[in-house]
């Protein structure tokens, strides 16, 4: 496989950047209008088309408000924290393949931005640099609310990024790769992961769950009991950017999803269809993403100890087990 | 374990709600009917010769528990009778930014009136346009006309002196 050029790379980085936001941009609203749906009402309806002009609206809004600041906030600090959330949920992206890879007038380009021989763990390591921002900007802020909510959420993130790495580890061991683009491959000639690791998608689903902070894990805002947590004193776009962070980080994980437990781009039984790879990455995320609305709509927000309980005296074994579980199975077979 | 199924069941319940028609009511572009008893805002009546029926009374602003109605009454005379009765009301103003719509108005009044009618899209940018004067009441509902000036306080209104 030939490497390609810088200067398709760097393009195909501004596309994907940008048709991550506009998939976050979408997602907002599909996410109102399925709750909506499911709560018997219409969700928006009013901007543009069945409201699909919502996401633009919220834009315009959160650009045009003042950027409030509290007097004691540390300043560079406060204003990068949701700039370091927003950046590692974007680069994230970076290594999740998108198709095969084609070969356009003689040029290769690859299905994703850059194929990292340890794309997984690069993408467990950003997330991780990602609650960074979280607790920066609970810091920063100067104020307890934000403090104590900035634990809160370092709290969740830690206890449940170790099932959720434990969870994946069933798949890289069948696999036996690292690399995401082999993960996709593998699966191809054998089966869909989701088949014999249903429990790692289980937990791997759960513990995404709690990792991106989505109800009903979503202590760390809580919007309806507690104060807003880390972002109490975020306003404006600073704000949207947490937000941003939160939605991307979901898109993010949906398509780590895909890619690790349902074959990521490839179309079943057809193989002339996988070079469409992007449409069928895309539907395939998509259904994942209205399976994590369609749980918030379900699912009523947990007490902060069943959280912590369930994090480390369920997750944690079941994971566990299932990691060592699959390792034995595969020394088996050979 | 038994918690499984039961969290699963819940999915079914909320997918369940996807098919249904939304109960929403799309409130610009329909309009509910409202009950025939609804209490929304007041009118004044007149009878079937022209003339007022309120006699200027003052009864409904004694009944009204928000304090929002004043009247001020003047004698009818031969050239200029403006209602049935002995007086008149030469000032009559419901403040309706006080208002509770409770209907007691209504049934304090000994002649009919006043009645609280259907139409409730009364809200306004503006305070002072919630005080809504003799004119506004007579005439038919939902016409805005700004109120007086506030010089005006305790005299009537110009186009009361030329029409009454």
């Amino acid at each position: 496989m030939t490497r390609e050029a810088w200067w398709i790379t760097i393009p195909k980085a501004f596309v994907v950047i940008n048709v991550v936001m506009v998939f976050f941009a979408f997602t907002t609203w599909l996410e109102r209008k399925l709750l909506g749906r499911m709560q018997l009402r219409f969700g928006p309806n009013r901007a543009g088309p069945k409201g699909l002009l919502v996401p633009i609206a919220d834009l315009l809004k959160l650009i045009r408000k003042e950027a409030f600041a509290p007097m004691a906030a540390k300043e560079p600090l406060y204003i990068i924290a949701p700039v370091v959330s927003m950046f590692t949920a974007l680069a994230a992206f970076s290594v999740i393949p998108w198709g095969n890879g084609w070969t356009v007038w003689g040029h290769h380009i690859e299905g994703q931005v850059v194929n990292v021989p340890i794309s997984l763990i690069l993408i467990f390591a950003l997330g991780s640099v990602g609650i960074y921002g979280f607790i920066i900007g609970g810091w920063a802020s100067d104020s307890k609310f934000s403090m104590l909510g900035s634990m809160r959420t370092c709290a969740q993130l830690v206890s449940y990024e170790v099932s959720l790495a434990l969870s994946v580890l069933g798949v890289v061991l069948m696999a036996q790769s690292i690399n995401l683009v082999e993960v996709v491959q593998k699966q191809q000639t054998t089966l869909w992961f989701f088949i014999p690791q249903f429990v790692g998608l289980a937990v791997f689903l759960i513990g995404g769950t709690a990792e991106t902070s989505r109800p009903p894990f979503d202590l760390p805002e809580a919007d309806t009991e507690l104060v807003a947590g880390y972002h109490t004193e975020y306003s404006g776009m600073r704000w949207g950017l947490f937000q941003a962070a939160e939605y991307i980080n979901m898109i993010t994980l949906s398509g780590l999803c895909v890619t690790l437990f349902f074959d990521g781009y490839h179309f079943p039984w057809v193989p002339w269809l996988d070079q469409f790879g992007p449409i069928w990455f895309v539907l395939k995320l998509f259904a994942l993403v209205s399976t994590f609305i369609w749980l918030r709509a379900t699912q009523p927000r947990l007490r902060y100890d069943q959280l912590m309980r369930f994090g480390w005296k369920v997750l944690l074994p079941v994971a566990t087990v299932n990691a060592l579980a699959t390792a034995f199975l595969v020394v088996l077979v050979k | 374990m038994a918690i499984v199924p039961k969290t699963l069941k819940g999915f079914g319940v909320t997918l369940k709600q996807v098919f249904k028609k939304p109960i929403t009511e799309q409130y610009p572009e329909y309009k509910r009917p409202v009950y025939p008893r609804y209490r929304g805002r007041h009118r004044l009546h007149k009878h079937e010769n022209g003339l007022e029926k309120c006699v200027g009374c003052s009864l409904c602003a004694a009944a009204c528990p928000a304090d929002c109605i004043r009247v001020v009454a003047a004698e009818n005379t031969a050239d200029n009778r403006v209602s049935a009765g002995e007086r008149y009301a030469r000032i009559y103003e419901i403040n309706m930014s006080r208002c509770i719509f409770c209907g007691y108005c209504e049934l304090a009044c000994p002649f009919d009136a006043i009645t609280l009618g259907n139409e409730f899209e009364i809200s306004e940018y503006n305070r002072d346009d919630l005080i809504y004067t003799k004119d506004m009441l007579l005439a038919p509902p939902v016409k805005r006309v700004p109120v007086a000036d506030r010089d005006l306080y305790d005299t009537p209104i110009p186009y009361y002196k030329e029409h009454s």
